[in-house]
């Protein structure tokens, strides 16, 4: 009779998370459920304009309110040089204004009070006099000779130009161009979103007066990273400073930059000697911490016309709103928005690309992205549907004729990417196979001839994950490594501490699961420890779906390292030479007789009972590692799409999904990773949006204005896999929890575009709303 | 300034001097110190809030402390009776209904709250329950999973008397 073993946690195991027994009985820490005693509560004085001169701050009535003890300005944190910090892009940032406002909701005053309701009351009370300019809402506008100079105080700053970079080969570009028997161009726009993670961000401050010692609990993606910064911008003592990020509900990116609020509170519990507690609110959090996107964004593709692509040729522009604080790998000043060759074989490509200052909050950060690598996937692949469209071709097979083909990898990008490994051409056979493309192709005909509107979208995406190496990515020249470091006890069960920092993605049960595989202590016998940056190793922290390319390649090494001494002391217990000991699923035997065995838990008591002669005691190590190179998932989407010409409104009928993400550590946590990354990207294409009127006065700053989908409107999903493992990652796994995200916008938009095209429409920006399909209908005639 | 309140939270009576402003979830997580009820937006849009009150799904942002004197409160720390989770709390667990857990306790009180009305929900009807609930992680499908494998599991253990849940009796 066959025996069922339970799940041990292999590497391909779909075991539960470990995570969720405090979840589900209300048992989570979150940061706002972190109070110490003696606590105080910060609120925020905020700006209600986007440009203004501050001639003066009364602080009075406010200090007059009961229970308020302080009230902090810029002009007191100039007195301790904390009025401007360094952001992760290398630029400055107040703190608190002091000379001017730059975009409405900007930090001005806060108020340290007893009670956060007092603390709110007092901070209505700050009274700014301000002297209103005229603000720049646009990139174009900000670019404009004569525009107002937003960042007045930088020394050598004349206009409102940030940066200008470029990539690819432009004279190589030029001549595919001259070759082109056509060129296909689209101008797009990929609006403002924002992640909105459902906690909103937070600290809870607390300096030591006697030690000195600052404790900070923070809603942090990157905990080391940011300690170090705190060092620098505070002139703290790293090793006075220690970051404990709590759990996290949610990040996206959101959670990646320093906001003044953090350095604010951490300066007033410095200066008053109590811990003092900061959480924003939603409108605070949606106004002015971490914005995305907000691209403008034009392609030309080169091709023959057999629907071959010669060669691309791509400007962007981005609004990076009054100070350029998002986290960009400083060697790459435009993020990774050159991987926008994409799937396909592009002998040349050209990619130039300016951010601008404007009075809007400081955005782009890398939304559930690789520092902006969605924009560049939303773009080639709305552009390869422009040219379908244009030369009269399926979308299907426009693409199958330009991909990268399986024995082209390693493949070095026109932009100089080098792609490690992918099968483009099977994960969308099993895609159109999965919808029943042709048949839909079919009725889709049908339905057109009775004057019905149905789309088919296809996104095929590349996507690039795991940033470093080191050599190539920085973050203010921390360069992007991750950690592990293993502690095996001698009962055999074991600690794991990471770099990096879960904001639901289940590392507590990955992680265990690599070791698991690894050395064969199950996963339940380890604990997963992240976010204490004095008990953790350094790491540079969780976004841009490293963790599993970088700090989970750091899980299988140190595991390795581990396996290798307990191979010397197996075969001590084992009486026989290190040479003939195999190991296997957590046995250690002598090569040809595997009765004769250690378990992985004999040899870790051994470990501190009975070593060979000359060997260290314990059963530990750590690793830092430092990636060859990054890793590139990819996948297929299909999106089925039903429009009514009477509303404008799209139905989303059916989606495909199918994901390569190479090796699968726990199919059921990738699969929930991809859910809701696809539910973000549906809401990107069709409801969210962040805007600004002329004044630049924020129109969505709480969840009725800023829509985001609920259980109701999100679609279902259907999933496929391919499985194209890594070659250079320990265990093959590529990272896929952006992936969704980043190539689900486009089939979305692409299905709509699909639906409409043959009726003159090419583009719709996103959000693509019911009134404007309806518009683009009535434009065409085809309205009802 | 202060109103005198007495709630019977999760069973026991609470009583308490507030403000008559207090938004119930800060009673709830403040002077309770139940943090298991969760702040997402402030506005009544996302039901990380969400309580039972007299058995009734409630945005604890949207009612005062003070409206809910003398009533029933059940929190999420109220579900697991005598350390046994509740059938929605393995289900959530089971299906992957959660990956942050931020807005898992609310889900799970709308969920038990439609649950007690239809027990047997479709996916749309549990959809349409959960439509004031937002969840940014998990993509509302296992979720809707969770629910209705939950509804199963109430329905069976319901056909034997003395094993009915005593999650919502409060
Ligand atoms: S916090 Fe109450 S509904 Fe969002
Ligand atoms: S699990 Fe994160 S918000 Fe729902």
């Amino acid at each position: 009779m066959a025996v069922e073993t339970p799940l041990k946690g292999n590497i391909g195991d779909s075991i539960k998370r470990k995570e969720d027994d405090r979840f589900i009985r209300g048992k989570g820490n979150y940061l706002d459920d972190i109070n110490l005693p003696g606590m105080l509560h910060m609120a925020i004085h905020r700006s209600p304009f986007a440009h203004a001169r501050i001639k003066s701050i009364n602080t009075d009535a406010a200090q007059a309110v009961p229970g308020v003890v302080a009230v902090v300005t810029g002009a007191l944190l100039a007195q301790h040089k904390l009025a401007w910090m360094p952001t992760l892009s290398g630029d400055t940032q107040a703190v608190l204004a002091t000379d001017k406002v730059r975009f409405q909701g900007q930090e001005v005053a806060c108020v340290i009070a007893t009670d956060p309701y007092v603390a709110r009351d007092a901070a209505a009370l700050v009274e700014v006099d301000y002297e209103v300019l005229q603000p720049v809402v646009t990139p174009q506008k900000a670019l404009e000779p004569g525009a107002p100079l937003i960042r007045d105080e930088k020394e050598g700053q004349k206009d409102n130009h940030i940066y200008h970079w470029e990539a690819g080969d432009k004279a190589k570009t030029e001549e595919a161009f001259a070759k082109a028997d056509r060129v296909v161009k689209l101008d797009t726009f990929y609006p403002r979103c924002h992640p909105s993670p459902l906690e909103t961000c937070g600290i809870v401050a607390d300096v030591n007066p006697a030690t000195g010692h600052a404790t900070l609990y923070m809603t942090s993606q990157a905990p080391h990273a940011h300690r170090t910064l705190f060092a620098i911008v505070a002139g703290l003592p790293e090793q006075n400073i220690r970051i404990i990020s709590p759990d996290i509900g949610g990040g996206f990116g959101n959670k990646v930059p320093i906001y003044p609020g953090y350095v604010v509170a951490t300066a007033a519990s410095l200066l008053i000697g109590k811990p003092v507690k900061w959480v924003e609110d939603r409108s605070e959090n949606l106004i002015s911490t971490g914005f995305a996107r907000d691209y403008y964004m034009s392609g030309e593709l080169a091709l023959r016309n057999d629907g071959r692509m010669l060669g691309l040729r791509v400007k962007m522009l981005s609004d990076n709103g009054a100070f350029y604080a998002d986290a960009q790998p400083s060697k790459f000043r435009a993020g990774l928005f050159h991987i926008v060759t994409g799937s396909y074989d592009l002998a040349a490509a050209h990619v130039e690309t300016d951010g601008a200052y404007t009075n809007k909050a400081p955005g782009g950060v890398a939304y559930r992205c690789s520092f902006r690598v969605t924009e560049a996937s939303y773009l080639i692949e709305r552009l390869v549907e422009s040219a379908a469209l244009e030369m009269n071709m399926d979308p299907a097979e426009i693409r199958l004729k330009n991909f990268i083909q399986p024995e082209q990898f390693p493949y070095m990008s026109a932009t100089g990417f080098e792609y490690d490994s992918g099968d483009y051409p099977r994960a969308m056979q099993v895609a159109l196979d999965k919808l029943g493309y042709k048949e839909l192709r079919k009725e889709q005909a049908e339905k057109r001839k009775k004057g019905e509107l149905m789309g088919i979208g296809i996104a095929s995406f590349t996507e690039v994950v795991g940033a470093g190496p080191g050599k190539h990515y920085d973050i203010v020249g921390l360069r992007m490594f991750d950690s592990a470091e293993l502690r095996v006890h001698p009962t055999g069960k074991a600690i794991l501490k990471l770099g990096v920092k879960s904001q639901g993605q289940g590392h507590e049960t990955t992680f265990a699961q690599i070791v698991t595989e690894e050395l064969g202590i199950p996963a339940a016998d380890i604990e997963v420890q992240e976010g204490d940056t004095d008990n953790t190793p350094y790491g540079l922290g969780t976004y841009a779906s490293r963790s599993t390319p970088v700090g989970g390649a750091a899980t299988a090494m140190v595991s390795r390292k581990l396996r290798d001494k307990a191979k010397k002391i197996a075969a001590h217990l084992l009486e026989a030479s290190e040479a003939d000991i195999e190991f296997d699923h957590g046995k250690f035997f002598v090569r040809g007789s595997p009765s004769k065995s250690k378990t992985i838990q004999d040899v870790a008591f051994a470990a501190y009972t009975n070593l060979p002669d000359g060997l260290e005691a314990g059963l530990e190590g750590v690793t830092y590692y430092d990636p060859p190179n990054m890793t590139y998932p990819f996948g297929t989407y299909l999106v089925v799409v039903d429009i009514d010409r009477g509303t404008g409104q799209v139905k989303v009928r059916r989606m495909v999904a199918v994901d390569d993400c190479g090796v699968r550590i726990n199919p059921m946590i990738v699969e929930g990773q991809i859910h809701g990354g696809l539910t973000e990207g549906f809401g990107i294409a069709f409801m969210e949006l962040i805007t600004f009127d002329e004044e630049g006065n924020c129109l969505g700053s709480n969840f009725t204005d800023y829509l985001l989908p609920t259980s109701w409107e999100t679609p279902k999903f259907e999933m496929g896999e391919t499985v194209t493992p890594s070659p250079h990652h320990p265990i093959g796994a590529k990272g896929v929890g952006e992936s969704a995200t980043v190539g689900s916008p486009a089939a979305f938009v692409n299905a709509v575009i699909d639906a409409v095209g043959h009726l003159g429409i090419k583009n719709i920006d996103m959000p693509v709303t019911s009134d404007k399909v309806w518009e683009a209908l009535n434009k065409v005639g085809a309205a009802e | 300034m202060g109103q005198s309140i007495t709630v019977t939270v999760n069973g026991e009576q609470k009583s308490a001097d507030v403000e008559p402003r207090l938004l119930l979830v800060h009673f709830l997580r403040e002077k309770l110190r139940l943090t298991g009820t969760h702040i997402g937006c402030d506005t009544t849009h996302c039901g990380a809030c969400t309580v039972l009150v007299e058995g009734v799904p409630v945005k604890s942002c949207t009612m005062l402390a003070v409206q809910a004197d003398g009533q029933q409160v059940t929190t999420v720390e109220a579900l697991a009776a005598g350390g046994t989770l509740h059938p929605i709390q393995a289900a959530f667990k089971q299906e992957h209904g959660l990956q942050c857990g931020f807005c898992t306790p609310g889900m799970m009180l709308t969920s038990i709250a439609l649950l007690n009305e239809k027990p047997d929900p479709s996916d749309d009807d549990i959809r349409w329950a959960l439509s004031g609930n937002i969840c940014r992680c998990t993509g509302y499908m296992n979720i809707v999973k969770a629910v209705k494998s939950a509804g199963a599991q109430m329905r069976a253990s319901a056909a034997v008397p003395e094993a009915a849940t005593a999650a919502t009796r409060s």
